[in-house]
């Protein structure tokens, strides 16, 4: 096992390091110079040369990459060029937004999906088994964004149950964030529950099929009594990995939902500060997204490692 | 034929067919505004009704299938240009150097969260159909390496390469010759879901403006002109969102039927 883990540790570190040189290089190749569009193109050289300076612009590609993933080894993103502020904090802040989404869609993605799958397992073939295959079908179509604007369009123009967007912040309490973030959630939600469905309805059925299913029948259990007892909880591991990748990317994913409600999320951090050429936001919050899924990846396998011995011994 | 492929078929050419029928014909112009017809709801004039612009909705969905179909199967066809190849030398050499780089570079590439990677290339190189194409592309490019690969390796121990590699054969015309065309059903179903994931890739990017650019029409982007009339006109954006579940929802029939037709135990990716 520590063997397996260093392995494992060391493909981790390496595939971080390449991840930081890819995002480096790509936003350096983009056209535009941060000193200048802060400026304005009226400026005079000497004054974007001195603001170069001060924002460390002047130094070698090389030097800026090693000050900036030195120093978000030590927690310190560097300073935005826009706000003059530290741009973990920035990223802090953001993610107060971003994390709870995330996991209040990732929460009832899981709720829809559980019980659908096993729902639709359990009757294979049957006619709910038809329906909830086929509201997966409908789900993995639909556009999140679109959906989003139709919530808004019912719960919030018409029924006016919710507000359209924006967010109030959790100072004015716990449920009132809550609410304002249950739209884009359910947005966020839905095309995840599909796939999850789909995952946790095969799942079972591969395990229904196991011999240890039909030992439990032999012995006397009824078929729901098999489902439960030994069905669910073998069907579990692979739907967990896809859970685990499912967060990672609906950090990612809510940056298209952020827009529709206006929430100030990282997505709309990382949509202005593309615009507003501030790059070392840019890279720092795409770098801080692929090292989520990197490390989830890693955690995943490593737990993995932990149930099952013949892992190990592959890799 | 089964009840998908025929359904999904079906749906599918009927958008090929708008798609192509825009280049000669559409029901109106998709550049001349008509102001005081506005956000007309759908009728005997135009059938789908008038945007804000008092433009005709079925025409810009005609002309809109074309760019989004041409992204993502531009986008489909760069996954499957580098993507096999690198797939089929990954499983001849299994286990080697080569294998080893082109998978960690795969692992790489699928750690990386698509949409953001998409709204950096369109970002960094500016907003157009041609980098769309490009974020999308480079996304498809491991998802066919990862797919082939798994295939060609089980092929590589059957008896047929054996004897292809007894009477001599290079790797790589027995990857030609003998591992690909064996693959080719795995392909064409995994196209079909990539394509669908495609559409809906283009329309995110393009409701966020990230997209093709004004004046080519756009399912996304009229999907986000539509999102502050949507109280007054609810059509400008149920039609246009409806449109691209539609097409989605073919495409994706399409592929299991064709999965279930060709080899029902394909082994494909769906993300």
């Amino acid at each position: 096992m520590m063997r397996y883990f260093f392995k494992r540790l060391f493909s981790l570190g390496l595939s971080l390091i390449v991840a930081s040189v890819v995002i480096f290089v790509v936003v350096e190749v983009a056209p535009g110079d941060p000193a200048t569009f802060m400026l304005g193109i009226n400026a005079q050289p000497d004054t974007v040369a001195a603001l170069r300076t001060e924002l460390g612009l002047d130094q070698s590609k090389l030097a800026r990459y090693l000050s900036w993933a030195g120093g978000m080894l030590t927690g310190d993103f560097g300073m935005s060029y826009t706000y003059r502020t530290p741009v973990a904090q920035m990223i802090a802040d953001r993610l107060w937004v971003s994390l709870p989404l995330a996991i209040y869609a990732l929460t009832l993605s899981t709720l829809i999906a559980f019980p659908a799958g096993i729902f639709a397992a359990a009757r294979r073939g049957g006619s709910g088994d038809l329906a909830v295959t086929g509201a997966t079908q409908l789900g993995v179509a639909i556009p999140n964004f679109w959906f989003a604007m139709m919530l808004v369009l019912i719960f919030a123009i018409n029924l006016s149950w919710f507000s359209a967007g924006g967010f109030p912040g959790w100072d004015v309490g716990f449920w009132a964030g809550l609410k304002a973030l249950t739209l884009p959630a359910i947005a966020l939600a839905l095309p995840q529950a599909a796939i999850l469905t789909r995952v946790m309805r095969s799942s079972l059925l591969d395990i229904l099929n196991e011999d240890f299913i039909r030992t439990a029948r032999a012995k006397g259990l009824s078929a729901r009594q098999a489902l439960w007892r030994h069905g669910v909880r073998n069907a579990l591991i692979p739907v967990l990995t896809i859970i685990g990748l499912q967060f990672a990317f609906l950090l990612a994913g809510a940056i298209i939902i952020e827009q529709v409600f206006f929430l100030p999320g990282l997505g709309r951090l990382i949509f202005q500060a593309i615009t507003q050429r501030d790059l070392i936001v840019v890279e720092s919050v795409v770098m801080l997204l692929v090292f989520a899924v990197i490390m989830v990846n890693f955690l995943v396998d490593l737990a993995y490692a932990a149930i099952d011995p013949r892992l190990r011994a592959r890799t | 034929m089964s009840r998908n492929l025929i359904l999904g078929g079906a749906l599918t050419g009927l958008f090929l067919l708008a798609a192509i029928l825009s280049f000669t014909w559409t029901p109106d112009s998709v550049e001349a505004m008509d102001i005081p017809n506005r956000l007309q709801p759908p009728g005997a004039g135009n059938l789908l009704g008038t945007d804000h612009f008092g433009r005709d909705i079925l025409s810009m969905l005609m002309v809109g299938a074309r760019t989004s179909i041409a992204v993502a199967l531009v986008a489909v066809g760069i996954g499957m240009g580098l993507g096999v190849p690198l797939g089929l030398a990954a499983a001849a050499r299994d286990g080697g150097l080569l294998d080893e780089v082109i998978m960690r570079m795969n692992d790489l590439i699928f750690a990386f969260p698509s949409l953001v990677i998409a709204i950096l290339i369109t970002a960094v190189f500016g907003p157009s159909a041609t980098n769309a194409i490009i974020a999308i592309g480079v996304f498809n490019i491991p998802v066919f390496a990862r797919i082939t690969r798994g295939a060609a390796l089980s092929l590589w121990t059957r008896d047929f390469v054996l004897a292809a590699r007894v009477a001599g054969k290079s790797r790589t015309r027995i990857s030609a010759e003998h591992i690909l065309p064996n693959v080719a059903n795995l392909l064409i179903v995994q196209s079909t879901i990539q394509f669908s994931l495609g559409i809906l890739a283009e329309a995110g990017l393009s409701y966020v403006g990230l997209g093709a650019q004004p004046p080519i029409p756009s399912w996304g982007r009229m999907l986000a002109d539509a999102q502050t009339m949507v109280a007054l006109a609810p059509h400008v954006a149920l039609i246009p969102g409806l449109t691209i579940v539609a097409m989605v929802l073919g495409l994706n029939l399409l592929g299991d039927g064709l999965r279930d037709a060709l080899d029902p135990r394909l082994k494909v990716v769906r993300t």
